[in-house]
């Protein structure tokens, strides 16, 4: 619908917005247009005083010299589709995921370091000792074996235990439970006993914090038959393999990443629905393309998105595969992928030795070695510890531009064979 | 020795005469739990009650004891009158007052470079804790040995550490203690033997056991004339850790020349101690384990140095291990990054109230030590070494690009380079047994 009495106009400035139209007329702003029923709503308000911005609703673009007003809705409302209702942090992902199961199901508890009073070490669990109280918010004392013992033991008698490790470095001191009394279990007890238990904490480096707290141990976890091992990127991914993990009947690790939990992503309305679950052992293709295939989880998915924009503009159209989960690992996405491109490149952040990239690479070459046009590649930190240095940090983490290389060469496009950063 | 059938707590000295029994009990109050959820009145008021009458469970029969000993005693009951009788000289007096200060002067420019971008990542500060390190650390030999958690600068200084080294490491610079490798929680210096800086906690006590094991074994196995001691300092979170509660039984064992210092600050992270322990009062675990375990006064240094020289000495003599718990308090939250929104501020203002160096000040000023002239010259001295430490820093290269690789082994392919250039392991005599290596 459009106001019939003014086209878009250079004199006038159009702000578009979503919120309360009331509110909004009510500051001055004048409605000319609405959505429609597939959009949330969409109000343009045209010759605002910008002194009068309304108090609530969002700003999403500005028109500026629209010539039409009917062009500009279209422009307007598919973009405010596009960021719809909501973007969420991964953050507030991971908490409505766990807040909302918890509700749900009053067997979850909430176990570790801080969680509680401390609202979590990286505020992941924010509000919910409030919520919930100490005996299903519990904070421990600093005995990681103690306490994922007791999260083990209470599992096997029928209770959901969420263990936060504060980072997964730490749970190097509890990994004798995660390996033989969780994973285990259902095996050597033929089935008797399953352990409906989730490890979570953040994985992988983060900023210059030495060589401790830098480690990633996904391929550790994802080496152990017994475990499931879920990887998110975004908040969607988040919220989905948290709520799925917790209502899984086995043991779950779930690595987050410390430099995602304040980063934005836009989340569709079904997501923010409580009933919202995503499959475990399915990997999503963030992005289709022809050319090459490109694997990532975790942090590194950002960096392969960036990388493939990058390479989009020479020519090259990669198709990039957020694995979500790596063990069970997609393998069926991974080789209709390789099937389609015939070019592979594998990202981690963790050590190429024995990785997550050396696994896919493998299993590739055994099954599909004939639709392979060029060797597969693998992207990995390097192989020290992680130094402290910032330059020496950045160098010890794949960048988008050793990714963009990597996928150069497996095109054949680049000049030289070997990797130099 | 002394020897006693009952385990005692150790009075603690009244240096400052201001400080009373009453005293402690005011702090009882004003700490109420009563914002924890899960804490209760009656095992805080324990926490403080060490001067209170010795509890039913020690007078159980045991073989050892928490002693710490008469001579210290003895000293109590002298220092309070005569002037004769300091428990430091002049000389031991300015040098201690230089360490504290350098320690609490080098974490506040720590904290200001952090805010402007220069240091990154987890920094974790001591202000407040200054006399455990230097009542503990001025005590020791250059070989003997320090380990430490992640609040490791100041333990790295007061073992001697260079600070414009300290400094270099935090910049990430390769002028740094470990090149800029390590990082804030990860000081290491073979020159000065401090084996670290570990980000885990409780990590670094089975580490300084080991090197306590290395100081017997060096004296007995190889009878060379050794009597080096370990020291590891960790916090009153460490205290519910397994690797702990290992390590006392190991050592107090194998009598391991080790002593067990506890820097209680009652707070891990957020966490408040009496939440998270069953019994609060550490030093009680020495003796389960059959080592004494004193507890201690960690905002006086004084008070410190004194039990530091009997335990360390017991350790010198090869009588063993002693766990030492110092009540102390810092000043900052857990690291830069933490908002410290859980403890009480009226603890906090209580505990900057008893802050060493003022105390270690006045006691010299009372006791016509030293004069505020000689103080000043101190403070300004280390002013300008810290500062000088900054520039350093700032100065310093980044670490060049081929370091990236280097030290992940310390031979890589064993048995190292041979005469002829070449490594060793590639000679073709190599694996019949008749090279040379």
């Amino acid at each position: 619908m459009t106001d019939g009495g003014s086209g878009g106009g250079s004199t006038d400035r159009g702000m578009a917005g979503i919120g309360t139209q009331a509110v909004a007329e009510g500051c001055g702003w004048k409605t000319v247009a609405e959505g429609d029923g597939n959009y949330p709503s969409v109000w343009i308000f045209k010759n605002i005083n910008a002194d009068l911005l309304p108090t609530c609703g969002q700003e999403i673009g500005t028109l500026k010299n629209i010539e039409n007003l009917e062009q500009g809705i279209r422009v307007i409302a598919s973009r405010a589709y596009s960021s719809s209702g909501k973007e969420m942090t991964v953050r507030d992902a991971l908490n409505s995921a766990i807040d909302e199961e918890m509700s749900a199901d009053p067997k979850v508890f909430l176990m570790g370091e801080e969680v509680g009073e401390y609202q979590g070490a990286y505020k992941i669990t924010k509000g919910l000792l409030l919520k919930y109280g100490p005996d299903r918010v519990v904070d421990t004392p600093i005995t990681e074996a103690g306490f994922t013992g007791i999260g083990v033991g209470a599992a096997y008698y029928g209770l959901k235990p969420v263990v936060e490790f504060m980072t997964i470095n730490f749970s190097l001191q509890a990994i004798d439970h995660i390996i033989n009394s969780a994973a285990k279990s259902n095996y050597m007890s033929t089935g008797q006993i399953s352990v409906p238990i989730v490890f979570r904490g953040p994985n992988g480096a983060a900023a210059g914090v030495g060589a401790q707290h830098s480690h990633c141990y996904a391929a550790w976890y994802a080496s152990c038959p017994g475990l499931k091992v879920l990887a998110p990127y975004s908040s969607e991914d988040a919220r989905g393999l948290l709520k799925a993990a917790i209502r899984d009947p086995d043991p779950v690790v779930f690595l987050e990443n410390e430099l995602l939990y304040g980063e934005s992503f836009p989340v569709s309305v079904e997501a923010l629905d409580s009933n919202f679950f995503l499959p475990i052992g399915k990997a999503k293709i963030e992005r289709e393309g022809k050319d090459v295939t490109i694997t990532a989880f975790s942090k590194m998915v950002g960096y392969v998105l960036e990388a493939a924009e990058i390479l989009a503009k020479e020519g090259i159209s990669a198709e990039v595969i957020n694995l979500r989960s790596i063990r069970p690992l997609d393998r069926s996405t991974i080789y209709d992928s390789v099937r389609k491109t015939n070019r592979l490149v594998t990202v981690e952040e963790g050590f190429s030795q024995h990785g997550i990239g050396a696994e896919i690479c493998a299993s590739v070459v055994e099954e599909y070695f004939d639709y392979l046009d060029a060797p597969v590649e693998r992207i990995a930190g390097a192989d020290v510890p992680m130094p402290y240095a910032a330059n020496l940090e950045r160098m010890a983490l794949p960048q988008v531009e050793d990714i963009v290389r990597a996928a150069k060469r497996t095109c054949y496009r680049s000049n030289s064979t070997t990797a130099t950063a | 020795m002394a020897c006693s059938a009952t385990a005692q707590i150790i009075q603690p000295l009244s240096i400052n005469s201001a400080r009373s029994v009453d005293n402690s009990d005011a702090c009882t109050k004003t700490l109420s739990p009563s914002s924890f959820l899960g804490s209760t009145p009656r095992i805080n008021k324990k926490l403080f009650a060490v001067n209170k009458s010795i509890s039913p469970l020690a007078r159980r029969p045991t073989t050892v004891f928490a002693v710490s000993s008469d001579v210290v005693k003895e000293k109590k009951l002298k220092s309070n009158s005569s002037l004769s009788n300091l428990l430091i000289t002049k000389k031991e007096g300015l040098e201690l007052y230089e360490d504290m200060y350098l320690g609490r002067a080098f974490e506040d420019m720590c904290a200001q470079m952090y805010y402007r971008g220069k240091m990154f990542g987890f920094v974790h500060l001591y202000n407040g804790q200054e006399a455990v390190s230097t009542g503990f650390i001025k005590l020791l030999k250059k070989e003997d040995y320090v380990v430490s958690t992640y609040r490791d600068h100041v333990h790295s200084l007061s073992k001697g550490v260079p600070a414009r080294e300290v400094m270099s490491e935090l910049f990430g610079k390769t002028t740094g203690c470990c090149r800029g490798q390590g990082g804030s929680m990860h000081m290491f210096s073979k020159e000065h033997n401090v084996l670290g800086g570990f980000a885990f906690i409780g990590e670094g006590i089975p580490v300084a056991t080991g090197a306590a094991f290395t100081s017997k074994y060096k004296r007995e196995v190889l009878k060379e004339d050794c009597d080096e001691v370990a020291l590891a300092f960790f916090g009153d979170g460490t205290c519910n850790n397994g690797q702990f509660f290992e390590c006392l039984n190991m050592a107090a064992l194998w009598k391991l020349p080790i002593v067990f210092v506890v820097e209680n600050n009652l707070w891990a992270i957020g966490m408040s101690h009496v939440r998270a322990t069953s019994d609060p009062q550490i030093w009680k675990k020495g003796p389960a384990f059959g080592m004494p375990g004193i507890h201690v006064d960690g905002m006086d240094v004084l008070k410190v140095r004194e039990v530091a020289k009997e335990a360390i000495d017991r350790a010198r003599r090869g009588e063993g291990p002693t766990l030492v718990e110092c009540e102390t308090y810092r000043f900052r939250g857990h690291s830069l990054a933490d908002p410290d929104e859980l403890r009480d501020p009226a603890e906090k203002a209580h505990y900057a109230t008893r802050d060493p160096i003022t105390a270690l000040k006045k006691y010299m000023a009372e006791n016509k030590l030293v004069s505020e002239a000689e103080l000043k010259a101190i403070d300004k001295k280390i002013d300008e070494l810290v500062e000088d430490a900054v520039e350093f820093a700032d100065k310093s290269p980044v670490p060049a690009r081929s370091q990236l690789l280097e030290n992940v082994f310390a031979d890589p392919r064993g048995f190292g380079i041979g005469p002829n250039g070449k490594y060793r392991c590639e000679d073709p005599k190599f694996t019949e047994g008749t090279a040379q290596v």
